[in-house]
């Protein structure tokens, strides 16, 4: 297994006062907080700056790492001392089961009490995944595959990873940054707890033409300069297949109407709002050309009235 | 590395769910007493009147479990718990409305590019 270096993990010096072990564990966690980081791999390195603290706040746990010496460097391959020297440690708190190998082989996985501690039931950690769908299986549901790389707990008290496969079942109508909640599937008890419960973070991708909004969806229609003027019935794409919309006369460019009930599913169901684009066609032709200029002899029209000039 | 194929079907923590004290208590692995004090310090807003008439939608089970994990974590008191829980709830909305609206920009985009 791998040496640690719980000073190197946290940016302090090996004589770092307990003060200053404690402000720099504070300062990490509130960059890599998983509730708080938008960074990457916030929650892996929030699990090491977690383990590194677990430690180091730990003047006892502290003294026995120290005792390991200084020569070690991190990722370094570890043997721990013969028998070790976890029998004197008593580990709180509920979230450790995924601390290293090297942790457990220097302080032991059982955690809290005294003799009886090896047997007590534990429930699993609850773990958190993001799932990233097209908008259309958010319309629709749909099922979605996703692997998880789970550490396990084997025999031998050893932590190793395992790929799991689940299939999923995405519920229409769920929308972006939602979570579904898989009770069971998070990370197994120990010694008979029931597992932890696995969370999924929903994420929508783009989409080429509909942006959704919680359970609204937005379209920019292009609608050409006469259908605006003069009104139109012309077809929209929704979700589910195109419908008529009637576009009253003298609308402009940001006009919105909306599609009651066309957007994401639920109680109450989302809404399709369409937001109108004029598109002047282009005066490639001669007879296009005629046609504005006709237009613009005619209509004596000033779109610039309201600026004043 | 074994793999295990399993079909599963979740619930979506949104508005529409509605769980009880005591289910929340077992969703955050927390006590009754903790989730009290949350509402009391105005945290989590429940639908009803005492906690046994509560009702926490699925927003208030995440904001909870939020609030609980970054309690712990960062070692903060109840106030500074609510006042994170406050910021990154409007930090998920401002950026909610970020992507809405970067997303309509860059529809309009692509149009005028043709």
């Amino acid at each position: 297994m791998e040496y640690k270096d719980y000073y190197q993990t946290l940016g302090v010096a090996r004589d770092a006062s307990q003060d200053d072990i404690k402000r720099a564990y504070r300062r990490l966690a509130r960059k890599y907080h998983p509730d708080v980081s938008k960074e990457p791999d916030a929650e892996a390195r929030f699990k090491e700056v977690n383990e590194a603290h677990e430690v180091l706040k730990d003047t006892e746990k502290r003294a026995a790492y120290d005792a390991l010496g200084n020569n070690w460097r991190a990722g370094q391959d570890f043997r721990p001392p013969p028998g070790g020297f976890h029998q004197d440690f008593h580990v709180g708190g509920e979230d450790l089961s995924d601390f290293s190998d090297f942790f457990s082989s220097l302080f032991g996985r059982d955690f809290q009490g005294g003799g009886a501690a090896g047997s007590r039931k534990r429930r699993g950690q609850d773990q958190t995944a993001r799932i990233s769908i097209d908008l259309e299986d958010a319309f629709h549901g749909a099922t979605r595959q996703l692997r998880l790389q789970v550490p396990e707990l084997g025999a031998d008290g050893h932590v190793s990873l395992r790929e799991r496969t689940l299939n999923i079942r995405i519920p229409a109508g769920v929308t972006q940054g939602r979570q579904i909640r898989l009770s069971g599937q998070g990370a197994p008890g120990v010694h008979g707890g029931a597992a932890g419960d696995l969370y999924l973070e929903v994420e929508i991708k783009p989409h080429r033409h509909f942006t959704p909004d919680g359970k609204d969806i937005q379209l920019r229609l292009p609608i050409a300069p006469w259908e605006a003027a003069l009104g139109a019935t012309v077809a929209v794409p929704t979700l589910g297949g195109a419908v008529n919309l009637k576009i009253p006369a003298g609308s402009q460019s940001g006009q919105r109407l909306r599609l009651k009930a066309r957007g994401l599913p639920g109680t109450p169901p989302g809404d399709e709002l369409v937001v109108l684009e004029i598109v002047a066609p282009p005066a490639k032709t001669e007879e296009a050309r005629r046609l504005y200029e006709h237009m613009a002899e005619q209509l004596r029209f000033n779109p610039r009235a309201e600026l004043g000039v | 590395m074994a793999q295990r194929e399993t079909r599963i079907e979740g619930i979506v923590l949104d508005e529409g769910l509605a769980v009880t004290l005591t289910e929340l208590t077992q969703l955050c692995g927390s006590s009754t007493r903790t989730v009290q004090l949350l509402v009391t310090e105005g945290l989590l807003r429940p639908q009803g009147q005492g906690p046994e008439d509560w009702r926490f939608s699925g927003l208030e089970v995440r904001r909870a479990r939020r609030a609980l994990r970054l309690r712990r974590d960062l070692e903060l008191n109840l106030a500074g718990t609510a006042l994170a829980i406050d910021l990154l709830d409007e930090l998920d909305t401002l950026r909610e409305r970020l992507r809405v609206l970067e997303h309509q920009l860059g529809t309009r985009r692509m149009r005028e590019l043709g």
